[in-house]
């Protein structure tokens, strides 16, 4: 049983890795696809921003609503505004947009890029004498690692004003204390390792997605696992990587 | 008499995928300006046989010539560049779905022509090519708001935007009703005398070959079984050959 499941698992990995290694080469090849490349900075980005937004307005909100019982009764509600900050920053915000992204843009990449394999249209791209993998992997993977970070740090903002309404639910601090209780615990440690690793997640998710639809067989069914499976094999990487990144930050002494 | 040179000549390929062999020494060749139809059974390997000629699939062992250059000993750029005088209609269309029908034939247009010349000839060029196919009116529509035959004709159109010297058609009326698989077959033949083009017709459709074959090849188990014309294959005694005709 064992080693009927290893078989497929490591075949699989080697596949991600030899997509990845052929990503790194192609793109350092002249002749960008820019125009492509923008086109989908705009769809990964801009037409996220919505479901992203919400979503940070409502965990700072909630966070703070949740954390306040705990904390009043150590006496620490002042702390609030420090607590939430610091958790929104660190790893909420980034692990939560990363989520988002890997089920909005590693699913809309599987199902794409599946479905323009199983009805020719990438070998009709072939056939024209442009490079498919550049013109439709290179330019989701570059946005999806540019896009993630800025979605991520918009997030951040919006979520610890979420837990500024928070705060006001049940208590009452004005604009400016919160901010600067809010920024005050934080330092340039818990931003840049934070911000750092939501390009990696970024990476991750255009990776995945993209393999995931380019490389798409079996028809229209095909198609459904190969959207399905890149939310989980991306939902999965974003939560290695940060795995990763926390134990790095704490053996470089950053946590 | 010389005998012009082929467009396109097949030399003892073969493909498997896994056991399954589906080119078995197969050869054949293309010449100029005749339209050559690929008949054989569902699955006997018709279109692995033209995707091999454009690239899309690497034949096991044997060669690939097409406009005097060997495919296998060409370097991505090379290949892309030859490419340009082959048009390759597939058989689900292909398409884009995210793009207008002027967008799908300007995608082409990228890696062979210049940015000047883009901006200056592609609106002519594209009208051009949907006027060919009866489609001008179709230009800012989007392929989800088409027909099936629409469809084939804009495909079509794709195709000869860059003018080729050889087009590939996989299946060409698959799926189609029979007036518009006819005006299809039509359509084919008024682009081979209009453009004096060469083309490997695969299909399996009797209307279709009638009306667009100079010389039809058997695909039979892999190999060239047998290559003459429409009207002495009906007459050819051989079982093999008489199954698709009885």
């Amino acid at each position: 049983m064992v080693f009927k499941i290893q078989g497929p698992f490591f075949t699989e990995i080697g596949e991600i890795a030899r997509f990845t290694s052929r990503f790194f080469r192609e793109v350092i090849k002249p002749k960008q696809e820019w125009e492509e490349f923008i086109n989908q900075c705009y769809w990964i980005g801009y037409k996220s921003l919505t479901l992203v937004g919400i979503t940070a307005f409502i965990m700072g909100l909630v966070l703070t609503i949740q954390s306040r019982p705990t904390l009043v009764e150590f006496g620490a509600a002042s702390l609030l505004p420090a607590m939430v900050s610091v958790s929104l920053v660190r790893e909420i915000s980034p692990v939560i947009t990363a989520l988002i992204c890997a089920g909005k843009i590693g699913s809309g990449m599987g199902a794409e890029l599946g479905s323009m394999r199983v009805t020719e249209q990438i070998d009709a791209m072939e056939v024209s004498g442009t490079n498919p993998f550049k013109y439709l992997v290179v330019t989701r993977v570059l946005a999806s690692t540019l896009m993630v970070p800025v979605l991520s740090s918009l997030a951040i903002a919006i979520s610890i004003y979420g837990g500024y309404l928070g705060v006001n639910i049940k208590g009452e601090v004005s604009w400016s204390l919160y901010w600067f209780q809010a920024y005050d615990a934080l330092s340039y440690g818990d931003f840049i390792p934070a911000f750092i690793k939501t390009f990696f997640f970024g990476f991750a998710i255009g990776i995945v997605g993209s393999y995931k639809g380019y490389t798409s067989k079996k028809g229209t069914e095909g198609v459904g696992r190969s959207a399905t499976t890149a939310v989980i094999v991306a939902s999965l990487m974003v939560f290695l990587i940060d795995l990763l990144a926390v134990q790095l930050m704490d053996l470089l002494g950053l946590t | 008499m010389e005998r012009a040179a082929s467009i396109i000549k097949v030399e003892h390929i073969s493909k498997a995928f896994g056991s399954n062999v589906v080119l078995n020494d197969f050869s054949m060749e293309l010449l100029p300006g005749e339209n050559l139809v690929i008949l054989g059974k569902s699955g006997s390997g018709k279109s692995v046989l033209i995707k091999c000629i454009i690239n899309l699939i690497e034949p096991d062992s044997g060669l690939i010539t097409v406009l005097g250059k060997n495919i296998n000993q060409l370097d991505q750029d090379e290949m892309d560049d030859l490419r340009a005088d082959i048009g390759f209609l597939f058989q689900s269309n292909a398409l884009y779905d995210s793009m207008t029908v002027r967008q799908n034939l300007e995608f082409p247009l990228r890696r062979h022509w210049t940015l000047e010349q883009r901006v200056r000839d592609a609106k002519t060029a594209i009208l051009e090519a949907l006027e060919d196919v009866g489609l001008a009116h179709t230009i800012d529509m989007m392929p989800a708001e088409l027909s099936g035959g629409m469809r084939k004709r804009i495909a079509l159109a794709r195709t000869l935007i860059l003018k080729p010297k050889v087009i590939l058609y996989d299946e060409p009326t698959t799926g189609l009703d029979p007036i518009t698989a006819r005006e299809i077959s039509n359509l084919i033949v008024k682009i081979q005398q209009k453009y004096q083009t060469a083309s490997v017709i695969i299909s399996h459709d009797m209307n279709c070959i009638r009306i667009t074959s100079n010389r039809v090849i058997m695909l039979i188990d892999g190999k060239n079984y047998a290559s003459d014309t429409l009207e002495n294959l009906r007459n050819n005694p051989d079982p093999k050959i008489r199954e698709f005709f009885d």
